[in-house]
């Protein structure tokens, strides 16, 4: 029995489920130093923003069990400079079609990296994070009003030839809710789930780890409440599912397509083993013998 | 360029009280500069810890880390024979082709270990280097005699005076006469440093890190010419490039 782990993503055929979710990669140069990035079904690069940003002051990450909190900020050196500078190197050690995330703090800003980002022929599909901060709006994240997302969704949509989709905040009380505004306002797909807010605080110094005080919980400890979140969304659904949150093995690959994802990102993981997706990748065919699974489409949203 | 692997350890023996020591063999191929670190995996911990390397030879990498928290205390119990996984080669070192003839290494605490290594290096190309090393108290002393024993002038501070001049390591540098100078340790050591001598120099720094390979942005300090990482265009960088 040959493993077929192939998967499909709004038209766009993958060989492996696995792709490393945007801000564990960078724009793939540290990873092309381990490994051949050829392998991976494809990658979502570093979110980028209009505008060149350093992010927030150090301490950014702060050690949890089984996770990491980071509040990074979005560091990334603007759409111009990785259009000019990042992709025509990334078209050198990835030979793939590419996730582009974009960030931003206003529609106007998404919908600015979109347009241009979708002339880009390496790119695949545009990943849209809609967990930033609307600085219209109090600063309150676009990912947790279904109004906001579906504003983003369509301005973005307007622009845009390639598949668009938008990666959700957990931070929500609802995120069904969500998808669907996302779905209804002519997503082409989700991903979720992005980080959730978390902190630690260093007891002998009594203040926050993190310099920002807060920050994105993720890794392995997040995993059953994205898969969760996956497999509600899936129920609601139809668009295709990125799942995200935790993975770190072949066997959490298959439970999240299990639970309804088209396929997975692999974030945390890669900070802690450089070759975590070429692992998981290799893993993958005898995780699918174990389980007598012949081809690996077969068992998104296997359960109802 | 760097690398993961498995090393075993030789030994593992305290320095001080709170101080230790690791051998460890396996692949050094890719350590190729003094000040360098690699980033450990210890079981029960999520991330990985970075150490910045003592020494290297071919097949031998010298670690010497403080008990400082959860993973250094799992270290600290190790024993010979046990196994590592380590990314190794990680950083930015300390650069050696400058012209300076009489190089200083300024070092406090465990900011100490990698000017070992370094030291090293500049007595091979015949440079005369000395050494100030800054310590809280006498009994917290580690690696002295192991930079005297390379023929290196060695003058110990101590914050409360009970081993050398009573001090900081900027007390015990003045009237020595250097080019240049190389430094790790504590933020308020390597700013007094930098900022009590005129001539050129190379500084290390710390800071806490996500995956310690340049990936995560984790540890972005801002610098002269711009955003740098810590762990990839760092940790060493060169004092005209600093913002304090």
């Amino acid at each position: 029995m040959v493993a077929d782990t192939s998967v499909t993503l709004s038209g766009l055929r993958l060989d492996n489920p696995v792709i490393p979710a945007s801000g564990t990669f960078g724009y793939g140069r540290e990873f092309s130093e381990f490994y051949d990035l050829d392998i991976l079904g494809s990658f979502s690069f570093k979110g980028t923003t209009r505008e060149p940003r350093f992010g927030n002051p150090t301490p950014r990450i702060a050690e949890c069990t089984s996770g990491i909190i980071n509040s990074v900020g979005l560091q990334n050196p603007g759409i111009d400079a990785v259009i000019e500078h990042e992709l025509p190197h990334l078209r050198t050690i990835f030979h793939k079609p590419v996730i582009a995330n974009i960030s931003g703090f206003s529609i106007d800003e998404y919908r600015y990296c979109c347009e241009r980002i979708d002339k880009e022929e390496q790119v695949g599909i545009i990943e849209v994070n809609i967990s930033c901060p609307n600085v219209r709006h109090g600063g309150m994240s676009f990912g947790t009003s279904p109004e906001c997302a579906a504003e983003v969704t369509r301005a973005v949509k307007e622009v845009t030839t390639k598949p668009v989709y938008v990666k959700l905040s957990p931070n929500v009380t609802d995120i069904v809710s969500i998808a669907r505004a996302c779905e209804d306002a002519g997503a082409d797909g989700l991903c979720l789930v992005n980080t959730m807010m978390g902190m630690r605080i260093d007891t002998v110094r009594r203040r926050a780890v993190i310099a920002n005080k807060a920050g994105g919980f993720s890794g392995a400890a997040i995993f059953p409440v994205a898969l969760r979140m996956v497999w509600q969304t899936a129920q609601a659904c139809r668009i295709p599912i990125i799942g995200c949150g935790g993975v770190s093995s072949a066997a959490d690959v298959i439970e999240m397509m299990m639970a309804g994802a088209s396929a997975v990102e692999v974030g945390t993981a890669n900070l802690l083993n450089p070759y975590a997706c070429k692992e998981i990748i290799e893993a993958l065919p005898a995780e699918m013998e174990r389980l007598g699974i012949e081809k690996l489409t077969d068992i998104i949203g296997a359960v109802k | 360029m760097y690398k993961k692997g498995i090393y075993e350890i030789e030994s593992n023996e305290p320095l001080t009280a709170a101080v230790w020591r690791m051998r460890l063999a396996g692949d050094t191929q890719y350590i190729t500069a003094a000040g360098q670190f690699v980033n450990i995996a210890v079981e029960g911990c999520y991330l990985r810890r970075p150490i910045s390397v003592c020494d290297v030879d071919e097949g031998h990498i010298t670690i010497i880390y403080k008990t400082v928290g959860r993973g250094t205390e799992i270290m600290s119990r190790m024993r010979a024979g046990e196994r590592l996984d380590l990314l190794t080669g990680l950083g930015n070192g300390f650069s050696t082709d400058n012209a300076a003839r009489r190089p200083l290494l300024a070092g406090g605490g465990v900011g100490i270990p990698p000017l070992y290594n370094l030291a090293k290096r500049l007595k091979a190309q015949g440079r005369d280097v000395a050494a100030v090393l800054g310590f809280n108290r006498a009994d917290e002393i580690f690696c002295a005699d192991e930079f005297r024993a390379l023929g290196i002038d060695v003058r110990i501070a101590t914050t409360d005076g009970s081993a050398g001049i009573k001090g900081f390591v900027t007390d015990a540098m003045r009237g020595m006469d250097f080019d240049y100078v190389y430094s790790c340790g504590p933020l308020p050591m390597l700013r007094a440093v930098c900022e009590a001598t005129d001539c050129d120099g190379e500084y290390s720094f710390e800071e806490r890190m996500g995956c310690g390979f340049g990936a995560c942005m984790g540890c972005t300090c801002n610098t002269a010419g711009g955003a740098k990482r810590i762990c990839k265009e760092g940790p060493v960088l060169k004092k005209s490039e600093i913002i304090w």
